[in-house]
């Protein structure tokens, strides 16, 4: 029965590399390799096939300047109101004191469950000319309000489409900060807003950095919720993108802006890694 | 006792907040009139209509399985993934979880390019399971970062201690190392499956004319009006989800109190 000398070890290498080779050769084949393709697209011309920048320069030409300055402006407008209800409310959730996190998790997941372009074009309904804030706001003999197509109405959007992958996470290191952490800076005669800054929001820094990286990232990126919150009157970046693909099949400019748009973010995620030291326990959900 | 009631009245809000375009969808199911902005009066002819509607059924079809089979492949995939990235050596697994979190960090739409570019490189034709293996890698990393922390929380003592007592491998995967992972392997298989029925961006660019999933078609009805069909099958669903969800957690906490009873 005893095996010879050192058969752990090397049973532990032999598992490592079998389990390790499929996952390898998968995220190249899906992660990496598909990367490279847009690189590729993106700094080649479109009718030569030769290497150019022209694809890159695109993001800055006079049109698409003001789209992508506007998609970042509107992307960041609703982080920042993301970030607003949600840290409130996962501090509200934490003092319910519940026994696990699946409840907080269902509740604001279930939503999911409803097709999310449906949900953005029951908006429609609440927005719209004649529609229920509307109809409400005319029965108490309140002005009208007017922002379906505008960018206040994609804002919504994108807060209304993304606020739980705020929540979240934000939550989840919210629940598992230890009580006697709070009461220590209690005793030692902190207040209120002292444990609030000095120990509750030092310590759930990696739940808002999750938070934020899943807000923005796609609220930057979106196409559909400017379909149809914006009427095609707002253009954002990620429908220019889109357009280069489905309709003017032109797939050198359109990996060009993805490229651009996709470095800024890799950027994100580089100041992400050295703000938040140990990503890896901390995942999202 | 008023910051408690605050506290709960403003998480009321929120959920008011978030359900709210679901309450107007179900009423928009029982509605009469076709158009989306008139209220007709009260019917129950959609529901009927929905169930000789090919086109939606199809649909439907399509984003249960591909929902249903790519969470599955994800999480098979992805666990063995965890498990792999667990035992790696500290350098190989910072490089790995780096490439593990591109997907997470990048758009969902420029995962979608890339992958229909990849296909068309590789003459790979696009249909459904160009679309399968896209949700598959777009929501394998979730997987991956719900199951490593709880790979981390077992102890490997107890996997070797199964090994010297003349266990395979894989018997001892299966019988001691799943059931301390198996909660986070579920919610991994969870999340994806609940991310793939959502997805439409990723669907969008890497289907061909011929698959079409609920997301798809609904994208391509915004602008003509959406078939009052869509708002009463998606109102069962989603009644169907809540109910479930409902019943199983009446039989935890029932499993639970029992438990609790019999250590009594």
């Amino acid at each position: 029965m005893s095996k010879p000398k050192g058969s752990l070890a090397a049973h532990n290498r032999r598992v490592r590399y079998l389990l390790s080779t499929p996952y390898v050769l998968w995220s190249i084949g899906f992660i990496v390799l598909p990367l490279f393709m847009i690189l590729y697209y993106g700094m080649t011309s479109r009718d030569g096939g030769g290497f150019t920048f022209e694809n890159l320069k695109l993001i800055w030409s006079p049109t698409n300047r003001s789209t992508l300055i506007l998609s970042i402006q509107l992307s960041v407008i609703s982080t920042a109101l993301c970030l607003l209800i949600a840290y409130p409310l996962a501090l509200a959730l934490r003092a319910l004191r519940l026994k696990s996190n699946g409840f907080v998790i269902l509740l604001f997941m279930l939503p999911m469950w409803m097709n999310f372009l449906l949900r953005t074009i029951a908006w429609q309904n609440i927005l719209e000319k004649n529609g229920i804030i509307n109809t409400v706001l005319s029965a108490v003999g309140l002005p009208k309000l007017n922002i379906i197509n505008t960018p206040t109405a994609i804002v919504l959007g994108m807060v209304y489409d993304f606020l739980p992958f705020m929540i979240i996470p934000i939550y989840n290191v919210l629940s598992k900060i230890d009580d006697n952490v709070i009461q220590a800076a209690s005793d030692l005669g902190a207040n209120y807003f002292q444990i609030l800054f000095r120990v509750i929001l030092p310590l759930s820094k990696p739940g808002v950095i999750s938070g934020l990286t899943m807000v923005f990232v796609p609220s930057l990126t979106t196409f559909v919720i400017s379909d149809i919150l914006g009427g095609g009157k707002v253009l954002l970046i990620g429908k220019v993108i889109e357009q280069k693909f489905k309709m003017t099949n032109d797939w050198n400019a359109g990996c060009g802006l993805s490229l651009v748009l996709m470095v800024f973010i890799f950027i994100c995620m580089a100041v992400v890694q050295k703000y938040d030291k140990d990503a890896e326990g901390t995942g999202v959900w | 006792m008023v910051k408690r009631l605050l506290q709960k009245g403003y998480i009321g809000l929120v959920v008011v907040f978030l359900y709210a375009p679901i309450l107007v969808l179900a009423v928009l199911s029982f509605n009469a009139s076709k158009s989306r902005a008139k209220w007709g009066g009260f019917t129950l002819k959609w529901y009927r209509e929905m169930l000789e509607n090919e086109k939606i059924l199809n649909a439907l079809g399509t984003t249960l399985l591909l929902a249903f089979t790519s969470a599955l492949l994800a999480t098979v995939l992805g666990t063995l993934a965890a498990v792999a990235m667990n035992r790696m050596k500290r350098l190989p697994r910072a490089v790995m979880m780096s490439i593990t979190n591109i997907p997470l960090l990048n758009s969902e739409i420029v995962t979608g390019i890339s992958l229909m570019l990849l296909y068309f490189a590789v003459s790979f034709s696009l249909g459904f399971s160009s679309v399968l293996l896209a949700l598959t890698a777009a929501h394998m990393p979730y997987v991956i970062l719900s199951v490593l922390p709880k790979l981390k929380q077992t102890s490997r003592s107890t996997y070797e201690a199964a090994l010297d007592l003349g266990a395979p491998p894989v018997a001892a995967f299966f019988r001691i190392v799943l059931p301390d992972i198996f909660p986070g392997v579920l919610s991994g298989f969870m999340l994806a499956f609940t991310l793939a029925l959502d997805d439409f961006v990723i669907t969008h660019f890497t289907k061909n004319a011929r698959v079409n999933t609920l997301s798809t078609v609904i994208y391509a009805e915004t602008r003509r009006g959406i078939e009052p069909e869509i708002y009463a099958l998606s109102t069962v669903m989603f009644t169907v989800v809540l109910v479930l969800l409902i019943v199983v957690n009446r039989s935890k906490a029932k499993a639970a109190k029992k438990a609790a009873e019999k250590q009594r």
